[in-house]
């Protein structure tokens, strides 16, 4: 049996809507992957560092609040300087087509936003991720 | 009439066209089955003087005043908040200007959780979902120019609701008013923030104490002011439905009442304060249902288990604002039209003020356009279609009397179960709500990608289409020039007057007396949100979120 995607979900930053992260946190679950929380008003490094201590493959974020060119670069950057850019990282939100361009240049591998499907989502994190 | 005729027919008719049994059962927005067809049986129990009644007379089924419409009009009520306190002003004189009737202030996010502009946990954040406000100075920015005894306005704010309100009263002695003359609304509904919102600050008991401070503040200084608009709004956009929306938000209102009754204030005081945002949402005969319904549950609860005396605290007064959970960011302007009809539903319910929202609004901040197309929305609902020409009316229609019947019976079970788990502090901290809310959009989203639950232009209808431009950006600028104005700010200011308010702030907190007139005094000598939420953080400690995932 081959190992199963250990996945950290977060939402970064202030923003409290939560509706969107905890269905994917549920549908990839129910995809077979295992999906540690960390909830609300998380920095960058308490993201990165509870991804390493939880030994994760995937990072999921979530932001609808606009500040999306703060976190998520930081995350990416915080994960190449701890030697963890195998991970892979990716958002949901409200993120402007101009900002998805540069986050994804950055290290963000893809931002998914409204109207995604939770199987759209599980498929890309098995097609994209490197089990360690 | 003879009721079991009328039966016998029904179910001959049934029979009469192959189309009607093999037509798919319909079910309701909470789960129960809608019958094909409506007829005097199904309301033949209803007694219309005990269960209806007239207009501003218990229980206010069907509407809270006698008059309604014919009277006045709905508030029309958008939201907005911009970058910087100066853009806002600038909006809002914007808005007056279109014809709209009252302010509706949407804050950042580091204002609604207590932080200044400068903290490091609101970098980013500054001036991104509304205006940021760190001091008094930021206020007096956002109302320039704007006499107060001549407008209402409703604040989203929750944790830090007796500072915005201490500053808006201090606006108001500046234009020369009497803190009584004023009107507005304060959101100050932390329950709900715990189980969906997210800006929570402090643990639920001291929460609930600011929130009594600003109810017996208010009865005696701002008679005027509502102070609080408990919410079943955002309970609903996470993903509950209308049985929970109302139910939750009622459960959490009762936990206010006993504070304040604990607290040895009158019901009669405060109750005819209490106002109320819901949610109106697409199913259009449901949602007019579930205002009746409310409106007659909340009428029974104040009068027979508070004992209110005073109709007024037995009116659910509500601003209502449409969906945003229900847009799509595919095919925009589809959501012109699911817009209004949600406006339609809620005009038809009678509510007292109505945000529309914007068309765009799954893509960016709304546009000058799109926000003048749902202010125009609301206009031609009221000046062009006739819907307000009598009160309630789908009143005596069999299929919403009946749902009226049905969803206030679930609205009841389900806070008779919150009640038995030990009101809504214990079911929040027991995660049952969250839970609740938390299975609810998680099935939904399963119904959406399975087809079941139809989104016209997403999983049905949908077509290739450009992403659009957006239009509307945030300036980058903002964040910095809000904290160049904040480090000013405080260079400028009396840092002796500061530290005395402050240090009078922490010993009334750390004691049990009323906090209001200590935070207005930190408020008028320019201390900041954040230092104020600060002491207040030192004293009464932070909440931990309860896990449910």
């Amino acid at each position: 049996m081959s190992k199963r995607i250990r996945v950290l979900a977060a939402k970064p930053g202030l923003d409290g809507h939560d509706r969107g992260i905890k269905v994917v946190c549920a549908g990839l679950k129910d995809a077979g992957m295992e999906v540690i929380y960390t909830g609300l008003r998380q920095t960058p490094e308490a993201i990165v560092a509870a991804a390493l201590q939880e030994d994760v493959d995937v990072i999921a974020l979530s932001t609808l609040s606009g500040a999306h060119n703060q976190h998520l670069p930081r995350v990416a950057q915080l994960l190449r300087e701890k030697d963890a850019a195998h991970v892979l990282l990716v958002a949901g939100g409200i993120v402007p087509p101009k900002d998805r361009v540069a986050l994804r240049e950055q290290g963000v591998k893809e931002i998914f936003g409204p109207g995604t499907t939770m199987t759209e989502i599980a498929e890309f994190i098995r097609n994209n991720v490197s089990l360690s | 009439m003879d009721q079991n005729k009328i039966k016998e027919e029904k179910a001959r008719w049934g029979q009469s066209d192959p189309g009607l049994a093999k037509a798919a059962p319909r079910h309701t927005d909470w789960g129960d089955p809608v019958e094909k067809l409506y007829t005097p049986a199904d309301v033949s129990a209803q007694d219309y003087l005990e269960q209806l009644g007239f207009p501003g007379e218990h229980p206010f089924a069907r509407g809270v005043y006698p008059s309604m419409y014919l009277g006045r009009p709905w508030t029309v009520r958008q939201y907005s908040g911009y970058d910087s306190p100066k853009d806002t002003n600038a909006r809002f004189r914007y808005l007056l200007e279109q014809g709209q009737t009252g302010l509706s202030v949407a804050f950042d996010l580091p204002t609604q959780i207590g932080y200044d502009s400068d903290h490091p946990m609101s970098a980013g954040e500054v001036g991104k979902v509304g205006v940021p406000v760190d001091t008094l100075e930021d206020m007096e920015v956002i109302f320039e120019g704007l006499p107060l005894d001549k407008l209402s306005t409703s604040m989203t704010i929750n944790a830090p609701s007796a500072i915005m309100l201490a500053m808006y009263v201090s606006i108001g002695k500046k234009q020369g008013l009497d803190p009584s003359v004023l009107r507005g609304t304060l959101q100050n509904d932390v329950l709900k923030e715990y189980t969906v919102r997210g800006t929570y600050i402090f643990p639920p008991q001291p929460s609930i104490r600011l929130v009594t401070d600003i109810f017996a503040y208010c009865s005696k200084s701002v008679p005027r002011f509502n102070t609080i608009n408990v919410a079943g709004y955002h309970l609903r956009e996470a993903g509950c439905s209308a049985v929970q929306e109302i139910a939750f938000s009622f459960s959490n209102a009762i936990a206010y009442i006993e504070a304040a009754l604990d607290a040895g204030l009158g019901i009669d005081e405060f109750a005819p304060r209490i106002s109320w945002i819901f949610n109106t949402n697409n199913k259009l005969f449901e949602e007019v249902a579930k205002y009746r319904a409310a409106r007659r549950i909340w009428a029974e609860l104040l009068r027979d288990r508070f004992g209110a005396k005073d109709p007024r605290s037995c009116m659910l007064r509500f601003h209502t604002q449409t969906s945003g959970a229900s847009l799509t960011a595919q095919q925009p302007l589809n959501n012109v039209v699911r817009v209004a009809y949600q406006t339609l539903a809620a005009v038809l319910a009678g509510a007292q003020s109505i945000a529309a929202c914007s068309y765009d609004e799954a893509l960016s901040l709304p546009t000058e356009e799109s926000v003048r197309t749902s202010l125009r929305t609301q206009q031609i609902l009221r000046e062009e279609t006739g819907v307000t020409d009598t009160i309630d009316p789908l009143g005596g229609s069999y299929y919403l009397e009946a749902l009226t019947n049905q969803i206030y019976d679930r609205i009841k079970g389900l806070m008779d179960e919150v009640e038995k788990m030990g009101g809504a502090v214990a079911a929040i901290e027991k995660g049952f709500v969250q839970k609740e809310i938390e299975r609810r959009s998680y099935d939904i989203q399963k119904q959406i990608e399975g087809g079941k639950f139809v989104v016209v232009g997403v999983n049905k209808y949908a077509i290739e289409e450009q992403e659009p431009e957006v239009l509307v950006e945030s300036n980058p600028q903002a964040e910095q020039d809000q904290i160049e104005r904040l480090q000013a700010l405080k260079n400028r200011r009396s840092n002796d007057k500061v530290d005395g308010a402050l240090a009078a702030l922490k010993q009334t907190a750390q004691g049990d007396g009323a906090l209001m007139p200590v935070i207005i005094e930190a408020v008028e000598s320019y201390a900041s949100l954040g230092e104020i939420c600060g002491v207040l953080r030192g004293v009464f400690g932070e909440y931990q979120p309860v896990r449910t995932i």
